[in-house]
């Protein structure tokens, strides 16, 4: 088992007016090489459990596994090793103000003692040129820019270049193509594409999109309400329809479940 | 009067560079941490504290100013730890940390100024090997020698591995969590090596005066933060690291000079530099922003 949840909850603002119970009981389980798509209306506890899986805040109970070791107490600075993140935030992945290649450097070291050698070899150097032609944007000529010249797309093939530098247990993507425009969309979803299967990564991938949410990946939950109300995978996945999932929203939810965004996509 | 501002030139670029090693300081907090530190004020007065009691205890001069580095890199520390240990926003815990660090250097002193008479300073010796020389160039020379060793020093140690993951911090908290970076350490150490530097010179400025004093922090923080804002004015262009603090260090030099020049015109008096060291600061931050809101305003439909 690579990622394991066990019965994880979370409540914010527990006991005021504001209480939000975002997960009430989440269980899931991933194999080596599982690329799961999430999809689910909004405050239905997707970010939240992929912050939970981070470490960005503590669960109130539950226990997360990431390769067998129980990291349910660790910092998310810690639990970083084992983990690669992209956020819906192009800027959130990056050092605006740094060079590229800093920026792959730093993601060359995750989960690594940092000490006071220079922070980025000739060697590496070489890797990082080779790596960045795979994004096909010319960013191989450019590594001594700073991230803050690039558009939003840029920034975020960089950040999932940058999350996939060190092979990680487990890659997590918080819609991250989400506020890129279609076109640059589609090509950073292709480069995700590409970079989990030579890599044969195990990846949790939240999308609004439905369609890409039955075309990639083997497998598919939705979550609802802090759970998780559907979970199907392999040839039955391949099946589904758009019209499959929206009526299981609409029977999750009581027949109210009309979101635009979603029919839309 | 020019012949009264040239001769006051000397002494007043001396001064920018010894000063100039505590914008450095500044510079690592507000610039690269993206900190407002007010550890400053304190943590300058205790560089000179520590060195003056050292050397009049017959220690080497230059031990001495190491030594009163240490102190500043551990009030720094202590602000860091306050900030990000408990959670206390920067600014006050910068201001604990300062306010404490009034009453420690009162007892490091025993008294709120200490005089460094019968003792030879760092200044001292270099004026017995370099007969004739006056006081403001041989600051000058030892100046230059500090700031010339820290430049490289930051220089190399912002690029190292450890110095990338600080400078990543103050830029982008969050990737560096998701890289598995110490986020809160590294701002903590951050804060440790600015006050190290600051009181680095408060220990040289205390050395080159003649004396230490309990106030001669006060409004280091502005000083510092001028000296940046002038720097980034002349020398906005530079936006590679060594240029960044060269600047702060011309900036430092080009205010002593402002407030030599003001005096010497007799516009200002001596009790009112802290008034204009505060207004010239507030306007130097404030023009670039006027400059940009008036470039953004939408232009009116004819």
């Amino acid at each position: 088992m690579m990622l394991e949840l066990k019965n994880v909850k979370k409540t914010f603002n527990r006991g005021t007016i504001n209480e939000k119970k975002a997960l009430e009981g989440i269980d899931l389980q991933m194999n080596p090489g599982d690329f799961i798509t999430v999809i689910g209306g909004n405050g239905a506890g997707k970010s939240t459990m992929l912050n939970m899986i981070a470490g960005v805040y503590p669960v109130d109970s539950g226990a997360i596994v990431i390769d067998g070791k129980n990291v349910t107490r660790q910092p998310d600075y810690k639990r970083a090793a084992y983990l690669g993140r992209v956020f819906q935030d192009p800027m959130m992945g990056t050092a605006a103000d740094m060079e590229i290649q800093e920026n792959l450097a730093m993601a060359y070291r995750r989960g690594k003692r940092r000490g006071l050698k220079w922070g980025i070899s000739k060697k590496e150097k070489e890797i990082y040129h080779e790596t960045l032609k795979m994004l096909d944007l010319g960013l191989e000529e450019r590594m001594t820019s700073k991230v803050g010249l690039l558009s939003g797309g840029q920034r975020q093939a960089l950040t999932l270049l940058m999350a996939t530098l060190q092979q990680p247990r487990v890659l997590l993507l918080d819609e991250h193509t989400a506020a890129l425009d279609p076109k640059t969309g589609a090509k950073v979803l292709d480069l995700t594409r590409e970079l989990v299967e030579k890599n044969q990564l195990t990846t949790l991938m939240i999308t609004h999109n439905m369609k890409d949410a039955i075309r990639l990946g083997n497998r598919l939950i939705m979550m609802h309400e802090g759970r998780i109300i559907y979970d199907v995978a392999g040839q039955e996945k391949q099946k589904l329809k758009v019209a499959d999932l929206l009526g299981k929203f609409e029977e999750a939810s009581g027949g109210e479940f009309a979101n635009d965004r979603m029919i839309l996509s | 009067m020019l012949a009264g501002i040239l001769s006051s030139l000397p002494g007043a670029v001396s001064q920018g560079i010894l000063w100039g090693i505590m914008a450095l300081g500044v510079y690592i907090t507000y610039k690269i941490l993206d900190i407002a530190d007010l550890t400053v004020d304190g943590s300058f007065a205790t560089g000179g504290a520590v060195c003056a009691v050292c050397v009049l205890s017959g220690m080497n001069p230059l031990l001495s100013v190491l030594l009163a580095m240490l102190a500043g890199c551990v009030a720094g520390a202590v602000t860091g730890i306050l900030h990000t240990v408990f959670d206390i926003p920067a600014i006050l815990a910068g201001i604990l940390t300062q306010l404490g660090l009034y009453s420690i250097n009162l007892r490091i002193m025993g008294r709120s100024n200490t005089p460094l008479l019968k003792v030879e300073t760092l200044f001292d010796k270099l004026s017995n090997l370099l007969p004739g020389l006056g006081s403001s160039y041989i600051a000058i020379c030892i100046g230059v020698i500090a700031v010339v060793l820290v430049v490289v020093a930051l220089y190399w140690f912002f690029g190292t591995e450890v110095g990338s993951e600080i400078r990543a911090t103050g830029n982008n908290e969050a990737m560096v969590k998701a890289l598995g970076g110490n986020t809160r350490l590294m701002k903590a150490f951050g804060l440790a090596i600015s006050n190290g530097l600051v009181a680095l010179s408060g220990a040289l400025v205390c050395q080159s005066q003649g004396y230490a004093d309990v106030t001669s922090g006060q409004g280091a923080i502005v000083m510092g933060l001028a000296a940046i804002v002038i720097g980034n004015v002349l020398m906005g262009w530079g936006k590679a690291f060594g240029t960044k603090m060269v600047s702060a260090i011309v900036g430092s030099i080009i205010y002593r000079i402002i407030i030599a020049v003001v005096m010497q015109t007799g516009f200002v008096d001596t009790q009112d530099t802290k008034l204009f060291s505060a207004l010239l600061v507030a306007v130097a931050l404030a023009v670039p922003v006027m400059v940009e809101r008036h470039r953004n305003k939408p232009k009116r439909e004819e």
